[in-house]
């Protein structure tokens, strides 16, 4: 076992886990932060997208031992249960950027990565080449790239990164 | 995955140490090919030894004549380096190809290299622009350091611990992307070095990275794309499979060499 001590969505944690837990298993097993999904073996898929001291990574790829020491953002940290959601968030809801959305956290994880390294005003064009590493099996993309530039241009309105 | 033992190592020597200690340990730096593999239970190496704390590792710099990468600089920190931009353009542009964001965030130069995938981007960039490869032992040309699918010249306990590549004159980078995997289909990495032209493809040798010589040869006589005109590269030793034929293949290596040409030639 190895003892780790983190942080996740602002709290301070402290676990002892198996060196071969991934990032993921540990958020959603241990910590119950069950927003965080799995959706592929192939480290392709996206929906375990997290912010690792604020950069877009897969927690899949990640074991939680190399998180250790660093923070960690998941989908939940985005927004306090019952508080307004993120601008991502609301600019998802609003634009109908998902369906069943089981992609739709690491959409919006990396949507906010991207909006951090790009700006606020992002042209489709630049949308669809960073969503490359998210795939969606329900919307076909149009109402997810409508949903990120949306929500790209109300984070600049917003206290909130 | 199997289980294993992790060890985090603050140096170089003491990661050597614990490989050379631990039998069949692997060392692990962004994790973005090794833990896959080991998900797959392809790999399942009883001992990890991560470098990511290991200080001064993945530092860029210019020393002399050279652009210095350190092994465990990320894609994504050699894509946006001013440094890289402003002496091997290509190098940042072909960093800023590989994966998708996230993949770009983790994955280093020092594990793509030992990795030696076939269709990997910077195997093409290292054999091109006649990079060495520095070890805790030695210096490796390109030529002695890949020898052939997923082999190096590595020694189990031997790490890489920076590049150095030599300023190209002019160099480009041009990938046809395997759409699902993002990996190369066929790229090509052209370089005008100060005494000669180097031509590098990936994603097409069923041997791994390879020159093409006819290319290089009309090159260096006149550094145009038009000097292509006419030079087959031959499809035998190449690829065929559900993503391309060999034929295919090779007839997307000529297209995409004169695009870089253009490219270096600023006429993209
Ligand atoms: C979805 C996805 C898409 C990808 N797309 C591309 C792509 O388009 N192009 C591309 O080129 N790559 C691509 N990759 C691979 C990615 O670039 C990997 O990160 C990279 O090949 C390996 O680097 P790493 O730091 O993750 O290595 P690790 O996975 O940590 O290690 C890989 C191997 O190298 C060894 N190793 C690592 N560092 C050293 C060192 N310093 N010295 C000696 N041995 C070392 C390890 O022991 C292991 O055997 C992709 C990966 C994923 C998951
Ligand atoms: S679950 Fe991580 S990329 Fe698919
Ligand atoms: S909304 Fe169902 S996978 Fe994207």
């Amino acid at each position: 076992m190895a003892k780790i001590s983190l942080i996740v969505n602002g709290n301070p944690v402290t676990a002892n886990v198996d060196p071969r837990t991934l990032l993921v298993q540990f958020l959603r097993e241990h910590l119950r932060l069950t927003g965080t999904h799995v959706g592929c073996d192939t480290s392709q898929c996206g929906a375990c997208v997290v912010h690792v001291d604020g950069k877009a990574v897969k927690s899949c790829t990640t074991l939680a031992v190399m998180a250790d020491g660093h923070e960690v953002t998941t989908i939940e940290g985005l927004a306090a249960d019952g508080a307004p959601l993120h601008p991502m968030q609301e600019a998802f809801r609003e634009n109908h950027g998902l369906q069943c959305g089981f992609c739709t956290p690491g959409m919006i994880m990396t949507a906010v990565d991207l909006v951090k390294r790009k700006g606020h005003d992002l042209s489709d064009a630049t949308i669809r080449e960073e969503l490359e590493g998210n795939l969606c099996r329900c919307t076909g993309y149009q109402n997810i790239v409508l949903s990120i530039a949306a929500g790209a241009k109300a984070m600049a309105n917003s206290d909130r990164a | 995955m199997y289980e294993f033992k992790y060890h985090r190592p603050a140096t170089v020597r003491q990661a050597a140490n614990l490989l050379i200690k631990n039998e069949d340990a692997k060392v692990i730096a962004g994790g973005h090919t090794l833990l896959p593999v080991m998900k797959q239970r392809l790999a399942a190496p009883p001992h990890l030894v991560d470098l990511s704390h290991v200080e001064g590792l993945d530092g860029i710099e210019m020393k002399g004549r050279s652009l210095v990468i350190g092994a465990t600089a990320k894609h994504a920190d050699v894509a946006n380096s001013p440094i890289v931009g402003e002496a091997i353009p290509a190098l940042a542009e072909l960093a800023s190809l590989i994966g998708d964001p996230a993949v770009r965030h983790k994955g280093t130069i020092g594990g793509s290299l030992a990795n030696n995938d076939p269709t990997a981007d910077y195997p093409a960039a290292v054999m091109a622009l006649g990079a060495t490869i520095v070890t805790n032992k030695r210096k490796l040309k390109p030529e002695e350091f890949f020898q052939g699918l997923f082999t190096t010249a590595l020694e189990p306990d031997e790490i890489i611990v920076k590049v150095q590549f030599p300023l190209p004159k002019k160099a480009a980078y041009v990938k046809f992307r395997n759409q699902a995997s993002r990996y190369a289909l066929v790229g090509v990495f052209v370089a005008r070095r100060p005494s000669d032209v180097a031509v590098a493809v990936t994603g097409a040798g069923s041997e791994g990275v390879f020159r093409v010589t006819a290319f290089e040869e009309a090159l260096k006589a006149r550094f145009n794309a038009k000097s292509l005109d006419g030079i087959h590269v031959p499809h035998d030793g190449l690829n065929s499979d559900l993503h391309g034929s060999a034929e295919y293949r090779a007839h997307l290596i000529g297209v995409l060499a004169k695009r870089a040409v253009d490219a270096a030639n600023g006429k993209a």
